[in-house]
């Protein structure tokens, strides 16, 4: 549907995943979104089937069979087989988002400050500061650590990786990716006062060599 | 005039009218009749419906097109909160429970909830309570940090303004209110149902209502008690989500989604209930598996308990624990799938007749089922990470709420109208307004679920051109403004029919439960004689039931008296055990009220010596209604040949006050269950927390105080055991002694809480210690006084041998406070001490 409005375009859409985590989670999105229309229909057709038949002579037993029968199967079977597969399905997704260690070497560290209404972004490994902007190399892992220095925000670019909040007090890690260079544009998704519609920023992606060299040249010109 | 009235019984039931009915004039104001506050609670509540609406129509043309400024981000910001909060609080909670007050009785076959003068002060509290926080949307002063308000935004620093203070303190006022039905709703279905009606021949709606009011009981003190803290934290300063000084604002999001998301069972239950009502009347057979539902209901209550974390996915919790309530929260579709099969099998074996309530029926079919599966799909943490906190959930909440709970409660409108009114329903109109109401709805939410796909977060006032959002803002405007015809078509449907409606006759659709076996339009007593129910139909079995009913021919059938009476019976099998006296018309539930709205006027406002006496007042009002009860000689005159078989409540062991107090304190103990949590909650996972290192209470004159405490509640409990053995002596000295002894602890906690050294507005520790003491100051200071009224009320023979029951009533109430003085010893004193030697 969503391809005949807009081609599940749009910056911000997590219908059009650039990275690992969205895409997961969008694939997790159709597979859902069929599944549960399908029941859905189902539902609903026996349902309208129900109010419309004709039940004839029906003794008492009969219908105490038929009601142990469509609550056994209805209710109990088919939402417990449903959800035993998403979460057979959907746990070891949601896994593989946290940011686990990986095989080798350690993600690239960034650390972000979020505050009203902006967003301080710094490299630890180097004095690199940038506002409302991250620069990250494409194709690698980037943990993104979050500190608030004001209230709570979340931290969300919905084409990379799902979302985080920035708790005062708590530094949450969340794991995100590009797979191609481009930009992606984030905003902060806890309501966090006046300027919260305002409070976006971008993570720019480059390759890798694009990336050492900025480094280096940021570097230079602090 | 009713059709059920004839020559035989016209007199006699003109004299009910006299005994049951409301004081004309301003005298109405001092009604404490279900029928009366029930509507009341409905009404009000759907005036509050339509201001809900109304800023939802102000939210829905601010964001029809990108970039506009209509409305600041301020004005928009207050407009959400009160969107959010003026929908939950006052229109959804009320408008069910007045709905429950109202059918509770007459489906159970008695005339008035127990404690009819709670009604009428849930109501007033309700009321004032409602005014207060619209009152702020007019000042411009209104809560802008959203529903859930969350910290450290709604706190002093971020949100200087009164806002926040108006709905901490607002909400409070109208939590009375909730928790007052919730005991009220428990203690009438387990101890006044008519004769023979066990708990397994109720009808399916008392047992939605039931779990409904236990989770309102359990669910409500957590909120209550966040609340509390957090005006303590903005107007004190003292330090509970604050991180600095050891607070944690994610303490917050836990007390408020403890209650949060049992709320929206609490909301969805009585919808069910509808549903469960309604389907088999119009299917004309009984419904088909009642024992499953029951089950369904019962786990549904208990799971919902069990997922609030759900809300909480994005904060970065332990992946374990997010499995954990990622499993628990889907586990709700069970017992929801449970109900819907089962509604499927009646219908299957049913001859459908398909009338206007029906309509609402199938909508909520489409709506509920849609909205459930999303719910599901949220569930799954990886996929809530992406579309958490945008319009996704926007939509899918409003689904499960709006199909949930607003259209089974039209249906019940609908369906339950002819008892009010005595009328019928039209078809035509009434098709339209169901239609405009069910297409705007789908129009504007359907499509939502894909604004938030495209990454729209929630409550942003306002958001950029071409990002994909454009139309779909439009398109949900558009349906909310069709919606929005559709709810006026319906309230002109409804106040057309008062007047052109067709007269309906006795039960007009032929339903199997006792409501419909009073007259039409309702009386205030609803039956003039309380038949046995042995059935679970018993309009199916026994058409003639009303006539027989408004002749006299069942118990309870005597007015010449004129006092308010009802059957008190067994919780389990619902025999007739006692006939309880209920108060009449009383001033003291507007008169209560009104001096707890200036409590919180004056604590509003800063005026803290204006709140601390009417907070005193407010006391004392409460105490003069306590000397008014069922036992009070005006009611319950000790006279020679009164009736034995049944007795009178007051003249028993086992009476509704004792149900009372025990489902009261239950909802007590989970208030102080709340703020224990609070305490280990911080201690062991706020980022800063300090504690001092010697332990600041005096050690010796705590233990003292708390052996005196003991002392006084086993003198209590010696004179308890004697009423219950059947000796009266000394029975007054005893009450005095014990409330003496109690005073002297009272004065000692007093002392050690002055003395101590502690630093509320530095450090969190010392916070919540102040606050446990104060709870436990009010508790023994309330059983001592309690106590020595009872002594009084022996001097005067209110409380004797033969009206024992009193003391049995506040004997739970030392049993409380002696168990949560030596619980905060444990956790506040000799825990961190043993923690501290290890």
């Amino acid at each position: 549907m969503c391809l005949l409005v807009t081609g599940c375009g749009g910056p911000f859409s997590a219908l059009n995943p650039a990275g690992p985590s969205a895409t997961a989670a969008s694939w997790l999105w159709w597979g859902m979104f069929g599944y549960f229309s399908l029941v859905m229909l189902a539902v609903f057709a026996v349902w309208f089937y129900a109010m419309r038949r004709d039940p004839g002579d029906i003794d008492q037993q009969q219908s105490q069979r038929l009601q142990n029968r469509w609550v056994f199967w209805g209710g109990l079977v088919l939402p417990t087989v449903s959800l035993a597969a998403v979460l057979v399905v959907g746990l070891p997704i949601g896994r593989a988002m946290l940011p686990l260690p990986l095989e080798q070497g350690e993600p690239l560290r960034i650390d972000v400050t979020a505050q009203q209404w902006r967003w301080d972004v710094s490299y630890p490994d180097s004095a690199i500061m940038l506002e409302d902007r991250l620069v990250i190399p494409a194709g690698e892992p980037i943990d993104v650590h979050l500190n608030s220095a004001d209230v709570i925000h979340s931290f969300w670019v919905p084409r990379l990786a799902g979302k985080l909040d920035v708790i005062p007090g708590r530094t949450n890690v969340i794991r995100i990716q590009a797979d191609q260079p481009g930009i992606y544009r984030g905003h902060c998704a806890e309501f966090c006062g006046a300027g919260h519609a305002h409070m976006h920023f971008e993570v720019e992606a480059v390759e890798s060599e694009a990336f050492q060299t900025w480094l280096t040249q940021e570097q230079a010109n602090e | 005039m009713s059709e059920l009235r004839n020559a035989g019984n016209r007199s006699r039931l003109a004299q009910f009218d006299r005994v049951w009915g409301n004081l004309p004039g301003w005298g109405q104001l001092s009604a404490v009749n279900h029928t009366s506050v029930g509507l009341r609670f409905v009404v009000t509540g759907m005036v509050f419906f339509l201001i809900g609406g109304i800023l939802a129509m102000l939210i829905r043309t601010q964001l029809a097109l990108p970039e506009q400024d209509i409305l600041s981000s301020s004005a928009y910001n207050q407009i959400f909160s009160m969107h959010g909060t003026v929908m939950m609080f006052l229109f959804a909670i009320p408008v069910l429970e007045g709905a429950a007050m109202y059918l509770i009785p007459k489906m159970i076959g008695t005339r008035d909830l127990v404690f009819p003068r709670l009604s009428a002060l849930g109501y007033y509290c309700y009321l004032f309570g409602g005014i207060i926080i619209v009152s702020s949307l007019f000042l411009n002063m209104a809560p802008d940090a959203g529903w859930f308000m969350y910290t450290p935004l709604s706190g002093s620093f971020y949100s200087p303004g009164l806002g926040p203070d108006f709905w901490l303190l607002g909400i409070t006022f109208v939590e009375i209110s909730a928790m007052s039905a919730g005991v009220e709703l428990v203690v009438s279905i387990l101890r006044t149902r008519a004769n023979g009606m066990s708990l397994r021949k109720m009808p399916i709606f008392c047992w939605y209502i039931l779990a409904m009011a236990l989770m309102i009981v359990f669910g409500f003190p957590p909120l209550i008690l966040g609340s509390i803290l957090l005006e303590l934290e903005r107007a004190a300063g003292m330090v509970f989500f604050e991180v600095a000084g050891g607070g944690d604002p994610l303490l917050w999001q836990h007390l408020f989604w403890l209650f949060g998301h049992p709320e929206v069972y609490i909301i969805f239950l009585p919808g069910a209930g509808i549903v469960s009502t309604l389907i088999p009347v119009f299917a004309q057979r009984p419904l088909l598996g009642y024992r499953w539902i029951v089950m369904a209901i019962i786990l549904m209550g208990f799971i919902s308990f069990g997922l609030w974390v759900h809300h909480m996915f994005t904060v970065g919790i332990p992946s374990l624990a997010l499995a954990f309530f990622s499993m628990a929260s889907m586990l709700v579709a069970v017992p929801t799938a449970i109900q819907f099969f089962a509604w499927i099998a009646t219908l299957w074996t049913g001859r459908v007749v398909f009338h206007l309530p029906m309509l609402w029926i199938l909508g909520f079919l489409i709506i509920f089922v849609a909205g459930g599966l999303t719910g599901v799909m949220l569930a799954l943490v990886p996929f809530d990470w992406q579309v958490h906190d945008t319009h996704f959930v926007v939509a899918h909440m409003h689904y499960v709420l709006v199909g949930g709970m607003l259209f089974p409660l039209i249906a019940g409108f609908y369906y339950w109208l002819p008892h009010v009114s005595g009328r019928m329903p039209s078809d035509t109109l009434g098709r339209w307004g169901f239609w405009l109401t069910f297409i705007g709805f789908n129009l504007t939410f359907l499509i939502m679920h894909l604004t938030g796909l495209f990454g729209m977060p929630r409550r942003v006032y306002t958001y950029e051109a071409g990002l994909g959002w454009d139309l779909f803002n439009l398109i949900s405007s558009i349906g909310g403004f069709i919606m929005a015809i559709g709810i006026a078509v319906l309230i002109l449907d409804i106040a057309l029919h008062f007047r052109f409606g067709q007269r309906a006759r006795q039960n007009p659709w032929n339903a199997d439960s006792l409501e419909w076996a009073v007259e039409m339009p309702v009386s205030t007593y609803n039956f003039a004689s309380l038949p046995d129910v042995p059935t679970r139909h018993p309009m199916f079995e026994d058409p003639t039931l009303p006539q027989k009913i408004a002749d006299g021919k069942y118990g309870l059938a005597d007015i010449s008296h004129g006092l308010r009476e009802i059957y008190g019976s067994r919780a389990g099998t619902g025999k007739v055990m006692q006939v309880i006296h209920l108060p009449t018309n009383s001033w003291l539930p507007l008169q209560s009220a009104a001096i707890i709205a200036v409590v919180c006027l004056g604590l509003l406002t800063k005026f803290y010596w204006v709140a601390l006496v009417a907070a005193v007042f407010a006391v004392l009002s409460l105490l003069r209604w306590s000397w008014h009860n069922g036992a009070h000689a005006s009611s319950a005159p000790l006279t020679d040949g009164e009736r034995t078989d049944p007795p009178l409540h007051s003249r028993m062991l086992d009476s509704p006050g004792l149900w009372g107090m025990v489902v009261a304190m239950m909802g007590n103990g989970t208030l102080y269950a709340s703020l224990l949590f609070g305490w280990f909650y911080l201690w062991t996972a706020a980022p800063q927390w300090e504690a001092p290192t010697q332990g600041p209470l005096a050690l010796m004159p705590l233990l003292l105080s708390g052996a005196l405490l003991t002392l006084a509640a086993l003198v209590f409990r010696v004179a308890v055991g004697r009423l219950r053995a059947g000796n009266g002596n000394g029975m007054q000295g005893l009450f005095w002694i014990a409330s003496l002894i109690g005073l002297i602890h009272f004065g000692l906690l007093l002392w050690v809480l002055l003395s101590a050294p502690l630093e509320p507005t530095e450090l969190a520790h010392d916070s919540v210690l102040t606050v446990m003491l104060m709870y436990l100051l009010i508790h023994s200071g309330l059983s001592t006084v309690v106590t020595a009224m009872q002594a009084m009320r022996v001097q005067l023979g209110y409380v004797s041998l033969r009206v024992p029951y009193e003391p049995i009533v506040v004997w739970p109430l030392w049993v409380y406070t002696l168990a949560i003085f030596w619980l905060a010893v444990a956790a506040f004193v000799l825990l961190p001490m043993g923690w501290g030697a290890a």
